[in-house]
């Protein structure tokens, strides 16, 4: 051990490698105070120095929201500057300034929020059924070996079934009103919360369990104070995964067979080639995502914040 | 199996064999046939300060298991008492929980917080009642873990290498508090170590295991506070560290010493 300490060799033969710092010092030392900015020859003996930048001085200044913001509105720019030069022709796609009037007539006239509130129902009743099912599932799969036995088989063989291909038979067992856009939209937020909350309950330390054991916690405190806050992150993953697979299966459920919702009132706007309406319901989807995730990063920032995980920098 | 409650030792017991915190006799565990413990036997009188050394794998951590419930294939009589406490080498605090709720875990009732920060005062760690887990330092989170056993006052401290994870600074400081607990709680405690003079420091009485059962044992009947400059110190020590096989004089090993 001590010799990697070891000072170095006085009269090492290495070139440029050279002579040990105790002795070149002494020799050095009274210059030090006078040498001015200007750089000097450094001996080789003695190393560059670079200032280690204090991370506070590092910082950007840019408030986080405003570079969060910055990409959508430089793309909304791009946008305008080609459909305003003419390279993107309004019959392809219409000019950021003709959807903003376009969403605002439809606001007025009272279509645009019944089809929101419509799909927001679908979304919200299909996310929580499907919450119910895929965290159930992966409780009894997780927690007993008998459930893992039963449920994860089925379950695995199962989520490799393209829910969207089940539409058509969905139509014919459940008609044609909510309950096949629903059910859809259920499968296809199940798997991913069943598989995440599998994995975070599998993932809890067996050293924390163990612990919890010598603690004297029942079975039930172990699962409520060790096995689901541990499956917290795995749980949460899930949700992002989950929340994005539901919108996704709501503008399939709404375009086959809907009378009513977002999807409805993009069907209607392709039969009449109104590029703008549709772009119109696709930017509702992007917002309505980006709210669904904003709910989810607030969860994780309440629920999570005893993690010591790294957060970027 | 190992039956988990305290057979209370009455007077109508015979009179050599006085109470004990904790009895063992004729204790096997195998791991896939392989007795790591075989046919122990170990008695630990109320109160009583035991440190248990061993070679790498002799079997010292798996009785500490055994003896904390965590463990239950074996045979053998095992008592134990009802209310026991472990701090395990990594303090195996819930990072999702603060550091009083930790405390409280596995108590039976609602406790209150006045309870855990009793607790973590006699340990020095009030003034972090409210940290998470991740904000402690090595030291600190240790004695989160030592607060947490002692909260439920313990008949029986088992601590499985708690200093083993702390610098050496931490560690003699870890060692002193140890010492003052068990001093003020009067708990028995079972320390299993690596360490012969952390061993010689604290305990009443240290045991080598070695082939699976208690080859050597030694009263350490210094008086406390003890030093290792005593010269009997270095004895012990010697004697100790020969039995685990270890020659003090020149640091060779010796794999028969201990048997």
């Amino acid at each position: 051990m001590s010799i990697s300490h070891a000072p170095p060799d006085p009269v090492s033969d290495i070139p440029g490698i050279s002579k040990s710092d105790d002795s070149a010092e002494p020799v050095e030392g009274p210059g030090a105070a006078t040498r001015s900015a200007e750089p000097e020859p450094v001996p080789a003996s003695e190393p560059e120095l670079v200032p280690i930048v204090p991370a506070s001085t590092r910082r950007a200044r840019v408030p986080r929201w405003l570079r969060r913001t910055s990409g959508p509105l430089a793309l909304l720019a791009l946008w305008q500057v080609l459909s305003s030069t003419g390279t993107l022709s309004a019959d392809i796609l219409a000019s950021p300034g003709t959807i903003a009037g376009v969403g605002r007539d439809l606001l007025a006239d009272g279509s645009l929020t019944s089809a929101m509130g419509v799909s927001l129902q679908r979304v919200a009743v299909g996310m929580l059924l499907g919450t119910l099912v895929g965290t159930s599932l992966a409780l009894v799969a997780g927690l007993f070996r008998v459930g893992e036995d039963l449920v994860d088989a089925s379950v695995q063989m199962l989520r490799t079934v393209p829910f969207v291909g089940l539409i058509p038979l969905f139509i014919i067992w459940f008609g044609i009103g909510e309950a096949p856009k629903v059910a859809i939209i259920t499968l296809g937020v199940s798997f991913p919360l069943y598989l995440n909350v599998y994995a975070g309950i599998r993932g809890v330390d067996s050293q924390l369990i163990e612990a919890g054991e010598s603690l004297g916690l029942s079975r039930w405190g172990l699962v409520r104070h060790v096995i689901l806050p541990g499956a917290l992150p795995g749980a949460m993953t899930g949700l992002r995964y989950s929340l994005g697979i539901a919108w996704l299966a709501l503008v399939f459920a709404e375009q086959i067979n809907a009378d009513s919702g977002i999807g409805f009132l993009m069907v209607q706007a392709r039969d009449f080639l109104r590029t703008d309406v549709i772009v119109v319901c696709l930017i509702v989807y992007a917002f309505l995502g980006l709210i669904a995730d904003f709910i989810v990063r607030t969860l994780e920032r309440l629920l999570l914040q005893w993690r010591p995980t790294f957060t970027g920098r | 199996m190992a039956t988990d409650v305290h057979r209370p030792v009455t007077t109508a017991s015979p009179t050599t064999q006085a109470a004990s915190a904790v009895r063992v006799e004729g204790l096997t565990r195998a791991f896939d046939g392989r007795a790591v413990i075989d046919r122990l036997d170990l008695d630990v009188r109320p109160g009583e300060f035991v440190a248990l050394l061993g070679r790498s794998g002799c079997g010292k951590s798996t009785l500490l298991r055994i003896l904390a419930g965590l463990d239950r294939d074996i045979e053998g009589t095992v008592l134990v008492p009802r209310r026991k406490a472990v701090a395990f080498q990594a303090p195996r605090l819930m990072p999702w929980k603060r550091v009083w709720r930790n405390v409280l875990l596995g108590l039976p009732g609602s406790p209150e917080r006045g309870l855990a920060e009793r607790a973590l005062e006699e340990v020095g760690l009030k003034h972090r009642t409210n940290a998470w887990p991740k904000t402690l330092s090595g030291g600190e989170a240790q004695r989160a873990s030592l607060a947490r056993a002692l909260v439920r006052e313990p008949d029986l401290l088992l601590l499985d290498e708690p200093f083993g994870a702390l610098d050496a600074l931490t560690r003699i400081k870890a060692q002193r508090l140890v010492d003052e607990l068990w001093q003020r709680r009067g708990c028995a405690v079972l320390l299993v170590t690596h360490d012969v003079e952390e061993a010689v420091l604290l305990a009443d009485r240290v045991l080598v295991m070695d082939a699976g059962v208690i080859a050597y044992e030694t009263e350490i009947d210094l008086d406390r506070p003890r030093g290792i400059s005593d010269p009997r110190f270095g004895e012990l020590r010697a004697e100790l560290l020969r039995r685990l096989g270890v020659d003090a004089d020149d640091g060779s090993a010796e794999t028969a010493a201990a048997a």
